[in-house]
């Protein structure tokens, strides 16, 4: 349990500090740190590769590998479309 | 199962990871280092994966990769061909993916433990379990039903029916329940249902799937930003919970870091519309209506039509020049032309700015794209806060497929339903010319004053047609 524990203070400690960070954003960078957190996300295909890649049994394995197809979109596309979008930005003080 | 890499050193790779994370997140707070932080952050993702993919023994290689390979290329293929103005569609339906694919990862470990210990699933892990399967799902349909309003495949228009929020807090009891009892297990039934947790969890997805579907389709398409905000924050969440499951620092803390993004994003977007969260998601937005009698008793004989030509004569003797955009300049794929006119307009020593207000188009943000993307100066956009008290010092306001954000209804009226949302008071500079295919109110349902003013102007038409009309009858003159 207290492993939990530590996971919850984690948890806590990532809030504030993902408040802090993300609080005096301009307007005109909300849909690019949006779709880049939304690819951030995709971290779950952290834990699809460990299920899929464990899977001791046919049915985990399915899920294991739809997850991992699922969050493989969300990381590429959702990386690839906020590059797109903040390379057409300019004017920015460069 | 960890060979390679052991289990402090792969807890090392993902403190790295979290770092770029935080650091890729904190560079996209601005435009002159946003690029450099996404690639910082996907730099992340990559060492993050890649450890894992090393840290543990692969049953099959062939199938993971066979799913990194199928998923990158559909992400891939959808990045390249998206459209500016189909983006928070395709936002969206990334944002249900990665939500999906986190309920999925907690299935599979339930069904994992289950196999292993006859059914018996700890405490911990179920709550997490539920949680992350619950929140993934919720987002997963959801984020698909709003993609599906957004491209137009399901109605843009809030579908309402009587005992709807019952039959929403009938899906989540059950849900809920149906988490519960994977959770608790009564030894009672030990021996007889144990067995049953894994099905409980699949009753539990269903009915969280249905839930997201439910609670999307009744909310309508100008409240989608502040939807697709909240949806993004539960992706995050949804992951978060995974980590527990898991027992995994990088899902938590990259989930978390998400979830917070997403929350402050959406409540950026409510106080743009000054609305609370609940009435977004379980109110209406424009039920109220108006009369068709009222509307005519407001543009009756009121109503100043105006041409390209007379725009530009207008914007021939202005040194001020506010150009206000909104969905319908989207829609309308009016954003080259526009930009267009402004760069002129600057060229010709005219203070020119985009006036952009902060729920305008369909995605937080969404203006600002579309505008950078037809190379729009970052430091010619300006937010409403800004731009407001310079209206009185503008000689032209060009309200291009904006409607709701600039109905002074909202400072007038306390019974209008978009009372006391901060709105662009354009009706304060010399001449306001509104772009608009017709008459017809805005997502709020309500007509629009503005319209009736003196110093009005109304250009009806497609706003590609006519901005391209006016730039033409600018280029002429010059």
């Amino acid at each position: 349990m207290s492993e939990y524990v530590t996971y919850l203070t984690f948890f806590v400690l990532a809030a504030f500090l993902g408040y802090s960070v993300i609080t005096k954003i301009p307007a005109t960078l909300h849909t690019p740190l949006m779709s880049g957190s939304n690819a951030i996300t995709g971290i779950t295909l952290v834990g699809a590769v460990v299920v899929a890649g464990s899977g001791e049994t046919t049915i985990a394995t399915v899920l294991g590998f739809l997850a991992v197809v699922m969050a493989t979109v969300n990381v590429v596309g959702g990386y690839l479309v906020s590059h797109y979008m903040l390379s057409d930005f300019h004017g920015g003080g460069e | 199962m960890v060979e390679l890499l052991g289990d402090t050193g792969l807890s090392l790779v993902y403190l790295v990871a979290a770092i770029l994370f935080i650091q890729g997140l904190r560079d996209m707070t601005h435009p002159r280092t946003a690029v450099r932080g996404n690639l910082t952050s996907a730099a992340g993702m990559f060492v993050a994966v890649a450890a894992t993919v090393i840290a543990f023994e692969i049953l099959d290689p062939a199938i993971l990769l066979a799913g990194l390979v199928v998923g990158g290329a559909i992400g891939t293929v959808l990045a390249v061909k998206v459209q500016m103005t189909e983006m928070p569609q395709l936002v969206g339906f990334f944002n249900g993916m990665g939500g999906g694919a986190s309920a999925l990862v907690a299935g599979a470990e339930v069904v994992q433990l289950g196999s292993a210990n006859g059914g018996a699933i700890p405490a911990e892990v179920g709550v997490a379990a539920a949680a992350s399967g619950i929140i993934g799902a919720v987002t997963f349909t959801g984020s698909l039903v709003a993609a599906g309003k957004l491209h137009g495949l399901v109605t843009g228009s809030a579908i309402r029916y009587t005992g709807e929020h019952v039959v929403k807090a009938a899906l989540l009891a059950i849900a809920v329940a149906s988490g519960l009892y994977m959770i608790v297990q009564p030894d009672v039934l030990a021996g007889v249902l144990q067995g049953s947790a894994v099905p409980s969890f699949w009753l539990l997805l269903v009915a969280a799937s249905v839930l997201g579907v439910t609670l999307v389709i009744s909310i309508g398409g100008a409240d989608m930003p502040v939807v697709i905000a909240l949806l993004n924050a539960y992706s995050g969440l949804a992951a978060a919970g995974t980590g527990f499951v898991l027992g995994n620092s990088a899902l938590i803390i990259a989930g978390t870091l998400v979830g917070a993004a997403g929350m402050i994003l959406t409540v950026i977007m409510c106080e743009s519309m000054n609305r609370s969260l609940t009435n977004v998601l379980f109110g209406g937005f424009g039920e109220a209506g108006t009369s068709d009698d009222e509307v005519d008793e407001i543009y009756e004989g009121n109503i100043t039509e105006t041409s390209p030509t007379e725009v530009e004569m207008l914007l021939d003797t202005a040194s001020r020049v506010v150009i206000v955009p909104g969905y319908g300049m989207a829609v309308a794929q009016a954003q080259h032309a526009v930009a267009e006119l402004s760069e002129l307009l600057a060229e010709n020593d005219v203070d020119v700015e985009f006036g952009i207000h902060p729920v305008a188009g369909r995605m937080p943000g969404h203006m600002n794209v579309l505008l950078a993307e037809a190379d729009v100066p970052y430091d010619r956009m300006t937010e409403l806060e800004e731009v407001n008290p310079t209206f009185a010092q503008t000689d032209v306001v060009f309200v291009i497929g904006a409607n709701d954000v600039v109905n002074p209804l909202a400072n007038t009226d306390d019974s209008s339903p978009i009372a006391g949302m901060p709105v662009l008071n354009v009706a304060e500079a010399g001449t306001v010319v509104v772009n608009k295919r017709s008459l017809s109110p805005g997502f709020s349902g309500i007509p629009n004053p503005l319209f009736a003013e003196d110093n009005c102007l109304m250009l009806f038409g497609d706003g590609q047609e006519m901005a391209q009309e006016v730039v033409g009858e600018y280029k002429e003159s010059h």
